[in-house]
């Protein structure tokens, strides 16, 4: 017999009782738990993604969408810039790098995204198998492509135009994989890679070519091209913090493109995010404060019934401060156990969704991580139960053992 | 072994009850006989160190109960004064050996399990050693008190009116077997009752509604 099984034992005595206490706790918990880990994963997933992007140089259009279309690769383009503009724009004093991107074009939903391997550097890319592409119309895919499409180097398919799977197919010009990416948990993963006069050459439907052709840039810099080409997008880093001064405002002023932030603009969608998650959040805290209250409520009522029991405890040698620690721990078992089931309820229930939504699978989110606040989200549920068996616990230190014993 | 001298004490309101000189020996034992509100309760109270009286001292094997700090004197009580209550309160989210080891830790005495053993099969209760309390009958409960409040081999044993709840027959068993027990274990029963039958079995006698 220790203090702790002696609480154990009232509470396995009064098992409903525990049962609604233990759930309550862990559905807060468990929310909490969500919301942190979800939120933690994306911001990572949104940081990882626009690291060494400083700037974004597209189509007018609205700057959340370019950012969106361009470095999260989930919404549209919103256009085409000329690519002798860009190459104008590149020749800024204030631009250290600048990465070429041609959209357009997806194969089974993952977009073909012409570039060069600056692009693949930039999210430190490991090649799985193959090599990196050279030659247009070859592709060099992510591990989510190759895994979903059960693609693999030496396989052929048409692009289709377009954003998503059930777009016109374009049946002149056949891709050919020759590489595999590692997958390294950013956009890479659900990428196919080629050269951006392959994407050009699809859309032009010139003449078919018969014999390999290397591309113009396929390592850094842009493509040849003719005054008429155009490509989505330029990622640009700048040389020094002079550029995020002057760089947006000349662009937006002076050029018909327009520059936009990746870290604002995220900023402003997490801003905007951040409302829905602060309301879920504070809905969390309530039920946590319901679970303490209703734990305080269980410990207060039973020890009216359980004066007495304090009462022998006490004629059987128990000091005080034992009673008091002993009314505490029962608060503390029940909310620990309920952070505990919290805590196994909400990595399930993440893991759970992520395998339900293909989507945020993509993404990356899963529910076998932790995060450090989560050791905070843990002490907080002891935290509450301490606190709700406080009143109670001291009512039974101030227990007048020889009154309670002679009113019978 | 108990030692009373000047003692004062009040009780329900203002009334104070005052026993000039009281020496327990050895292997003696004490009835204390009154009407309910006689003030038989708060003497045991005090006798027991659970409460302290207005004046007088308390002595049990040379030791001045009220002279020590709370927590010792809760520690000593554990260990060497045995109390048994009117009703057989015992913990009844425990079985009976679990009131037992409760007894034995609450006291700060080593849990030992052949003495819990020993003693309910002195009480004809080891085929209950598992048993919820709540299962036991009042009498069976009752016993269980008084293998509690003998558990720890005690200096003193207190009851304040046991056989209360019990029927006759059950009274005489019950008184007779804490005394048999008490004697046993080398302590001094105290025993606070109404049951008249029992009064020659004790060799002093307190009787509160002449004072």
């Amino acid at each position: 017999m220790t203090l702790f099984s002696l609480s154990w034992n009232y509470i396995k005595a009064k098992p409903l009782n525990t049962l609604l206490n233990v759930l309550l706790m862990s559905l807060g918990i468990a929310i909490i738990l969500v919301l942190l880990i979800f939120s933690t994963q994306l911001d990572d997933k949104l940081s990882n993604n626009k690291k060494g992007i400083d700037l974004v140089v597209g189509a007018k259009g609205s700057p959340l969408q370019l950012i969106l279309a361009n470095v999260y690769h989930i919404d549209f383009p919103t256009g085409n810039i000329k690519l002798s503009e860009a190459r104008t724009l590149t020749r800024n004093r204030l631009v250290k790098s600048a990465i070429p991107l041609a959209l357009g074009d997806n194969y089974g939903g993952f977009r073909i995204v012409g570039t060069n391997h600056d692009y693949f550097n930039l999210y430190q890319g490991q090649i799985q198998e193959g090599e990196l592409w050279q030659y247009n119309l070859e592709a060099v895919i992510g591990s989510n492509v190759a895994k979903r499409l059960s693609l693999k180097p030496g396989d052929e398919f048409f692009g289709a135009h377009g954003m998503s799977v059930a777009d016109l197919e374009h049946d002149e010009a056949v891709y050919k994989v020759v590489g595999v990416l590692e997958r390294g948990n950013t956009v890479l993963d659900n990428l196919i890679l080629t050269n951006i006069e392959s994407v050009w050459q699809v859309h032009e439907h010139a003449d078919e070519h018969e014999q390999k052709v290397l591309g113009s840039a396929y390592e850094t810099g842009f493509p040849e091209g003719d005054e008429n080409s155009e490509i989505t997008s330029l990622l640009i880093q700048y040389r020094s913090p002079m550029g995020a001064i002057q760089m947006p405002r000349m662009v937006n002023a002076n050029t018909n493109m327009q520059a936009a932030s990746p870290a604002f603009e995220t900023a402003r969608l997490f801003s905007l995010l951040g409302i829905g998650i602060n309301m879920i959040r504070s809905f969390a805290y309530i039920i946590i404060v319901i679970a303490g209250l209703s734990i305080f409520i269980s410990l207060f009522n039973a020890l009216k019934d359980r004066k007495y029991d304090l009462a022998i405890m006490r004629s059987l040698g128990a000091s005080k401060i034992k009673l008091f620690v002993h009314v505490i721990l029962e608060g503390a078992i029940i909310t620990s156990l309920g952070g505990i089931l919290g805590f196994f309820f909400g990595h399930a229930l993440i893991e759970l969704l992520a395998k339900y939504y293909e989507k945020s699978e993509e993404v990356g989110i899963t529910g076998f991580t932790f995060v450090t606040q989560e050791v905070w989200i843990l002490l907080i549920s002891l935290g509450v139960g301490i606190l709700a068996s406080l009143l109670p616990a001291l009512n039974a230190y101030k227990t007048d053992i020889s009154q309670v014993l002679a009113q019978e | 072994m108990v030692h009373i001298e000047n003692l004062n004490f009040g009780y329900t309101g203002q009334e104070i009850l005052s026993i000039p000189r009281i020496e327990i020996r050895e292997g003696q034992h004490m009835m204390i006989l009154g009407n309910s509100g006689s003030g038989k309760t708060t003497l045991l109270h005090i006798l027991g160190g659970l409460l302290k009286p207005k004046e007088g001292k308390v002595t049990i094997d040379g030791i001045d109960l009220y002279k020590q700090s709370a927590t010792a004197r809760d520690k000593y009580r554990g260990r060497s004064i045995g109390l048994v209550f009117q009703k057989p309160h015992l913990i009844s989210a425990l079985t009976v050996q679990g009131n037992l080891l409760l007894a034995q830790y609450l006291s700060g005495m080593a849990q030992d399990k052949d003495r819990i053993r020993a003693v309910l099969s002195e009480l004809d209760l080891v085929d209950k050693i598992n048993a919820r309390v709540k299962r036991l009958s009042q009498g069976e409960q009752q016993r269980v008190t008084i293998a509690r409040a003998l558990l720890n081999k005690p200096r003193v044993i207190l009851a304040d009116e046991p056989t209360a709840s019990l029927d006759d027959d059950n009274s005489s068993r019950v008184i007779n077997l804490l005394k048999g027990q008490a004697e046993k274990n080398g302590a001094s029963l105290i025993i606070a009752t109404h049951d008249q039958r029992v009064k020659k079995e004790f060799d002093l006698h307190l009787d509160l509604n002449e004072s």
